[in-house]
């Protein structure tokens, strides 16, 4: 892999650019993997890259039927915090976050971390008391949050209207680590390591099937023929109920669609990123220039990677009620992604009954935040077999044992 | 230069000027003119600056396609950046600022960026910026953020209001072009109800300015006619500056209306939202032109031959002095000869095709204009504006054979159909080799709910390019007579780099997303990196994410992709069309739920009494409550504590009104009720009441309230106020979905019956005194209710307690609430009745022990856990969450339980405190053993108290633990019961 770098920049540009080679290979499939992984999205990605990364195993393929990055990792507003209220929560999203930091430099890819700062506005009382809660949770977790008046809120966002008619802003709470990155770049930047670790990156792919010997796994159908593999990873977001479905198992997930949305670019009007669960939106400001602008999820369960238009609208009702001044911005572009949630709303990092055969889901409509960790840590259970303390309390069995993860305790949405 | 012609401009009133202003800069125009035409005749070419290179940019198109002309219009409150020119309807006192630049438009220092385009190719940011670590956050993120974004970021609130409004119809006609104008009349006279819109302020779309003739009469005549035909027909409505900007499932369309851009201040909505629901629509969208690709494409001066023919026709206006014309078609050749008849030099026709035959360059040629024959444009000439163009062989690599002096250029590369509204809901297209565009495959449409198709395009959007082609396409569609004079156009021939062999450096200066600065040495930069899925190209080049969308050269960068990687185009594929067609006002999206109205307000009928008495209000769901009722330099925790003072000691009162009320009635009512609520509701008597839990199926606590047995089959059930509509919702889903054969009936009558509490030793006394009804502890006992009449109201009366003390709930059908409210003021009065908010019944149900959800519950917590097993039937078979309870983890006897704390100095434990536990966990936090979930100071005992959850519960009382303190720290509080008032309970009972 050659070294990206502003020298090397420079180098190729006295040719025409004409030089630089592929950021991955486009190979064919191999017969058999070590370990196969269904999905190339950032989670799939970043499970292949901390396998060869931190445990050597690098004889391994990721299995995309469309493009990489193509699913919820190339639609997400690319909100990244941490002050989750859940021990097993904040311990993974603070892993992610941590990665995250110093991922640009790991990957030698810049990724476009920007840790701008994170608001959740408090609209009502009992908001309030939920992020008291967090603060206090947060502060014995290790990670660092605030809770910030007012006045301090109009100070880090001034074009805010902190005293609405309907719901006056009483504060926030604050993760002054907490902003966003580049989503194309994140997957693009693993997919590029992982190449060079000489991993195969199949993209156009579909895995169409599970075969399993004896109660083990022992390959993969797909639109390209059968692969074998010793171990596989099932990744794969919106679509885990139907590939779980072929390797024999059920899993507790809906797929229903999360829409967002791009105003056109103005110059530079907001740092921070703003969410407001009681009114039900949030937005920040991409280094383009554009407000990116998400809310919740639509009530059915759907496939179609697009949503209802009353969504939008109640979205932006809530967003223009709190900055007034986008009023006269326009909505560019607004789209649709298939989100996979569990009833606790907390993802899914767990073996299955399936033998050698491990699953990575449930990430609904947060899960750009926890790519480095959920990576980290999947790729731990599928070298080791058994979980480590980031994903054992994420495992399948906890519906069923009742031993919940609930983030929707904390209000509203969880991005 | 461009300027304004003497005579002719079929849109604008030559008896009308209307000035304006462009950065600062007094000009004057025409009535009918947009603001482009205007500041083209106005000789404004230069008009605003490129995303990233920052380099001089002109007028390129004369329709929504327009990458480039994009300025701050208005100021102050009605400042709207990124305003299209070519879609903005020029009215008196206008005034336009172009963007993206500094210090001015005509000196920018960010042009800096072009001269080292070199070192900035499509992803440099993705190589470099990385290290040092911080470097990107602190020094080059903001800098690439400033130079970034296009118009300026508005100040103010919006000085205008948007309306919305909803539609139905048979069948949505869209684009008011002749294909749509035949199509909303073929529809029409079939008795179907129509709706037909346009976005512009003008009907006909291209056939008046191409010159076509329909049914003998002039496209001019032939429109008109049109319009009255339609404007007699009852059953169509007729819709200008209305613009179908999406197109949803099940033939749901936005729409957006334009009522007072042109007018702005006249106290019209500014725009108004139309959500049309309609059986089928027709997509009449026509189609844009697509520019060619050769160096210097992007100078001021050069653009769209079909927008050189626009600004010359409707408006008058010449974009230049001396227009070269640039072509692979025979479309092109209208605006030389337009241009020609406007009396206007063409000083040559650049054909890229080899054999130029056709009756339109026969025309031309007769009319004395140089047609060169398979030649290109190698090069443009110029900097702020063309001054020449350089001309080699099509089939060469830039060797120059001719320079030509020009101050225009009008390029044609073909025309791709619009259609956006077929994609939308996943209508698929494809590819026409003939016209080089991909359009609408019939077989593929978006479908209906049955399976119909929710879309058919017809006309230009449809790929039937010509007048005659496109009526055509209506009557072979559609039915109808309508026949356009036929012009015979020779083929095109596709051409996606001018010229052919161009090499690396002239590909460096061929734009393909003007606005982006993409150029086609980006594409193939992104195909050699592997960034071959159409999808990946479009994010690492950022092609077609500008605000036109990709309207302009989308498919010319395709092309350029399929040629680098080998493939065909429809191999490559497209991006995903996603609505909005142009971008929408996000005040419009919004609607007037502003301020005030942001959302419906639920006021209970005492509302306006507790305003009045300067009541500080908090939000309950859409309710507003009085959280206490200060007195005049009484902070609000003053308030709250005289409050519950007073209430303990004399007489309070509470506008409860917001409590969820149903009624469940049926021969399966108690049935129902035992399996939602956790305790036996069927076995209650009539006249009394009970305390219930519900929770879901997942076993944790979700609601609770007091049911009331109204008669042998009918229940009254209480909620919490900010539960009402859920539970509701929750009871009929089951209902429907699941028991849908009991013979159950729910109503939500939360706001028919004003609820008031009245509480406090001196209760009774005001009820008496009020009078019509025994209350005595006879009549009335604990947990009972009766019906009547109280001061002359109808009133069903409960003796039911949220505060401990001796307390009457009374419900009066909502009218006679205020009524009810005022009587028991006054016949409180001499024994001390005060008014008390929620907070001071938060406070008092604290003291109490009384369990608040969404306080002591969070969607985690079971009714066991806090000690509520007493509310639990063991008898019953079922209810909802009782298997869920019996899962492993909710039966362990470790979970955290409900206790009493309270605090060793009396301070007040801060609100979401949690109790550490010793040790840390694998993932090194620190381990926690319980939380507080209620923390008050209480007015009544003196010091602080609480209710929270830990491990061991009861089982801990006694014992000291320390509760997390905000900022560091700790606080010792005592484990105790949870009753911290009145244990035995006689106060309520009394
Ligand atoms: C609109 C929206 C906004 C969001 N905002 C945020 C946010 O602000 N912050 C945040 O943290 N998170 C956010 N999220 C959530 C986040 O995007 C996801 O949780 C995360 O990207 C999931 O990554 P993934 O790799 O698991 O899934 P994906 O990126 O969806 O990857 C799964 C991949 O599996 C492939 N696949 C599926 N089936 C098969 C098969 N049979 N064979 C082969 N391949 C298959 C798919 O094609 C896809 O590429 C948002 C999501 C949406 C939709």
């Amino acid at each position: 892999m050659k070294r990206y770098s502003v020298f090397a920049i420079a180098r190729e540009a006295m040719s025409y650019h004409l030089g630089w080679e592929r950021a991955w290979a486009a190979p064919q499939p191999k017969k058999e993997y070590d370990a196969i992984i269904i999905g190339a999205g950032g989670h799939g990605l970043a499970t292949a890259y901390y396998l060869g990364k931190n445990h050597g195993i690098r004889n391994v393929a990721i299995i995309e039927k469309g493009w990489l990055g193509g699913g919820n990792t190339g639609r997400n507003t690319t909100i990244i915090r941490s002050n989750y209220l859940q021990d097993p929560s904040a311990a993974i999203y603070d892993k992610a976050l941590k990665l995250y930091e110093d991922l640009s430099q790991d990957l030698n890819y810049n990724v476009m971390f920007s840790p701008r700062g994170l608001l959740m506005l408090a609209q009502t009382h009992h908001e309030v008391r939920g992020y008291l809660r967090t603060v206090h949770a947060n502060t014995l977790q290790g990670v660092a949050t605030e809770w910030i008046s007012p006045a301090r809120v109009k100070e880090l966002v001034p074009i805010i209207n902190i005293d609405g008619p309907r719901y006056p802003i009483l504060g926030a709470l604050y993760q002054a680590r907490g902003g966003t990155a580049r989503h194309d770049a994140v997957a693009w930047g693993y997919a590029r390591a992982c190449s060079a670790m000489g991993m195969d990156i199949i993209q156009q792919c579909e895995v169409t099937g599970v075969r399993s010997e004896n109660g083990v796994v022992k390959g993969v159908e797909t639109t390209k023929g059968y692969i074998g593999t010793k171990k596989l990873g099932i990744v794969v977001a919106g679509h885990s109920g139907q590939v779980a479905d072929m390797a024999g198992f059920r899993l507790p997930i809906e797929a229903v669609a999360l829409q967002a949305l791009v105003s056109e670019p103005i110059k530079p009007c907001m740092d921070v990123v703003v969410m407001a669960n009681t009114v039900h939106g949030y937005m920040s400001q991409s280094d383009k220039g554009e407000m990116v602008i998400g809310g919740g999820t639509d009530g059915f369960n759907n496939f179609t990677q697009r949503g209802s238009f009353h969504h939008i609208e109640e979205t932006l009702r809530a967003l223009v009620e709190t900055f007034p001044m986008i009023s006269r911005l326009k909505m560019l572009r607004q789209w649709g992604g298939i989100v996979d949630m569990t009833g606790d709303r907390s993802p899914i990092i767990s073996k299955t009954p399936l033998g050698n055969c491990f699953i990575n889901c449930g990430w609904g409509t947060g899960g750009f935040k926890a790519i480095p960790g959920s990576g980290w840590a999947m790729a731990d259970l599928m070298a080791r077999g058994e979980p480590g303390p980031l994903a054992a309390d994420f495992n399948m069995w906890r519906f069923r044992e009742g031993q919940f993860i609930d983030e929707s305790v904390a209000a509203g949405v969880a991005h | 230069m461009s300027t304004r012609l003497a005579k002719g401009g079929r849109l604008i009133d030559r008896t009308k000027t209307q000035g304006f202003s462009f950065n600062g800069k007094r000009m004057t125009g025409f009535a009918g003119d947009t603001l482009a035409a205007a500041l083209l005749a106005n000789d404004q070419m230069l008009v605003g600056r490129s995303f990233k290179y920052h380099r001089p940019r002109g007028i390129v198109a004369s329709g929504a396609e327009e990458p480039n002309a994009l300025v701050n219009l208005g100021s102050g409150s009605r400042l709207e950046p990124n305003q299209r020119t070519t879609t903005t309807e020029l009215f008196a006192g206008l005034e336009a600022a172009s963007q993206n630049h500094w210090p001015s438009l005509e000196f920018d220092v960010g042009v800096a960026n072009n001269y080292v385009a070199r070192f900035l190719p499509a992803g440099f940011y993705y190589k470099t910026f990385i290290h040092p670590r911080a470097a990107w956050k602190h020094v080059f993120e903001p800098i690439i953020r400033q130079s970034a974004g296009l118009g300026k970021a508005p100040k103010d609130r919006d000085a205008d209001r948007y309306e919305q409004a909803y539609a139905f119809c048979d069948l949505l006609v869209v684009g008011g072009g002749i294909a749509g104008l035949q199509a909303a009349l073929v529809a029409g006279r079939s008795g179907a109800r129509v709706i037909l819109l346009e976005q512009t302020a003008h009907w006909g779309g291209r056939a008046p300015v191409d010159g076509d003739v329909i049914d003998g009469k002039p496209a001019e005549a032939w429109v008109k006619d049109a319009l009255q035909a339609l404007g007699e027909m009852q059953n169509v409505t007729i819709r200008n500056r209305c613009k179908a900007a999406g197109v949803y499932d099940h033939g749901y369309v936005l729409a957006d209306e334009k009522v007072a851009d042109h007018t702005p201040g006249d106290g019209r909505p500014k725009h108004r939202l139309w959500r049309i629901r309609t059986g089928r629509i027709i997509a009449a969208t026509g189609a844009l032109e697509r520019p060619l690709s050769f160096a210097g494409n992007d100078l001021p001066g050069v653009m769209l031959a079909g927008a050189v023919r626009d600004y010359t026709v409707n408006f008058a206006v010449s974009p230049g002095d001396r227009t070269v014309v640039v072509t692979n078609n025979d479309d092109a050749y209208r605006t030389a000869i337009a241009l020609k008849e406007a009396g206007l030099e063409v000083p040559a026709i650049i054909d890229a095709r080899a054999s130029v035959t056709g009756a339109l360059p026969a025309k031309a040629r007769a009319m004395g204009i140089r047609v060169e024959a398979g030649r290109a444009v190698v090069k443009v000439k110029g900097g702020k504006r063309v001054t020449g163009v350089a001309i080699g062989l099509q089939a060469g690599e830039g060797a120059v054979l001719d320079e030509i002096g020009c101050d225009a250029v009008a390029m044609s590369g073909g025309w791709s159909p619009v259609v956006h509204l077929w994609s939308h809901c996943g209508g698929k297209l494809i590819w026409d080799e003939a016209q080089a565009h991909f359009r609408p495959d019939p077989k593929r449409p978006p479908t209906n709910h049955d399976g119909s198709a929710m879309v058919t395009v017809v006309g230009a959007a449809n790929g039937a390019l010509t007048a005659a082609a496109a009526l055509a396409d209506v009557a072979a569609q559609m039915g109808g007579e309508a026949k356009a004079e036929a012009v015979e156009e020779a083929a095109m021939e596709p051409v996606w780099i001018m010229p052919q062999g161009a090499g690396p450096a002239l590909k460096m200066k061929m734009w393909l997303d003007y606005q982006n600065d993409v150029k086609v040495s980006d594409v193939q930069l992104a195909a050699r990196e592997g960034y071959t899925s159409v999808e990946h190209t479009k994010r690492y080049t950022t092609l077609g994410m500008a605000t036109d969308q990709g309207k302009l050269s989308n498919i010319n960068g395709l092309a350029v992709l399929a040629q680098s990687l080998n493939e065909g185009i429809p191999q490559v594929g497209t991006t995903t069309f996603r609505p909005p067609y142009t971008p929408v006002t996000l005040g419009a999206l919004a609607g007037e739920a502003r301020d005030e109205i942001f959302q419906p307000l639920r006021r209970s009928p005492i509302h306006a009494w507790h305003e009045a008495q300067g009541a500080y209000m908090e939000p309950v769901g859409l309710w507003r409550r009085p959280y206490c009722y200060p007195k005049a330099g009484e902070s609000h925790e003053q308030a709250v504590h005289r409050e519950i003072l007073n209430t303990r000691k004399a007489v309070g009162m509470l506008d409860a009104s917001t409590l969820g009320k149903i009624i469940v009635k049926g021969p399966d009512a108690g049935r129902f009720l035992d399996m939602l609520y956790t305790n036996v509701m069927s076995t209650l008597p009539v006249g009394k009441c009970r305390y219930g839990l519900m929770c879901n199926e997942q076993g944790f606590l979700s609601d609770d309230g007091v049911v009331v047995r109204l008669t042998e089959d009918s229940w009254l059930c209480h909620t919490t106020s900010g539960g009402a509509d859920r539970i509701h919702g929750w009871m009929e889903d089951w209902l429907q979905c699941e028991w849908w054969d009991w013979q159950v009936y729910t109503a939500n009558v939360t706001e028919q019956y004003a609820q008031i509490a009245v509480a406090g030793p001196n209760a009774r006394k005001v009820l008496e005194k009020l009078g019509g009804m025994d209350v005595s502890k006879e009549a009335l006992p604990f947990m009972a209710f009766v019906e009547g009449h109280l001061g002359g109201l109808p009133a069903r009366v409960h003796r039911i307690s949220f505060s401990g003390e001796l307390s009457y709930e009374i419900a009066v059908p909502a009218s006679h609430g205020l009524a009810l409210w005022q009587a028991l003021i006054a016949a409180g009065a001499e024994f001390g009745v005060q008014p008390y908010g929620t907070e001071a019944m938060h406070v008092m149900r604290a003291e109490k022990g009384f369990i608040m959800i969404g306080d002591e519950t969070d969607g985690t917590v079971i009714p066991q856990d806090l000690n509520l097993g007493w509310a639990i039937s063991k008898k019953k078979a079922d209810y909802l969450g009782k298997r869920g309870q019996e899962r492993v983890y909710l039966a362990r006897a470790d979970r955290w339980k409900l206790a009493g704390f309270e605090t060793l100095d009396g301070s007040v434990i801060p609100d979401g405190a949690y109790i550490p536990a010793a040790g840390h966990n694998p993932n090194g936090q620190r381990n926690t053993q319980g939380r507080v979930t209620s923390t008050y100071h209480s007015p009544t005992l003196g010091k602080g108290i609480a209710m929270g959850l830990i491990r061991g519960g009861l089982d801990r009382i006694g014992e000291v633990v320390e509760f997390t303190k905000m900022g560091g720290g700790t606080v010792q509080a005592r484990v105790c019961d949870p009753v911290f008032y009145d244990k035995e309970g006689e106060k309520g009972n009394g």
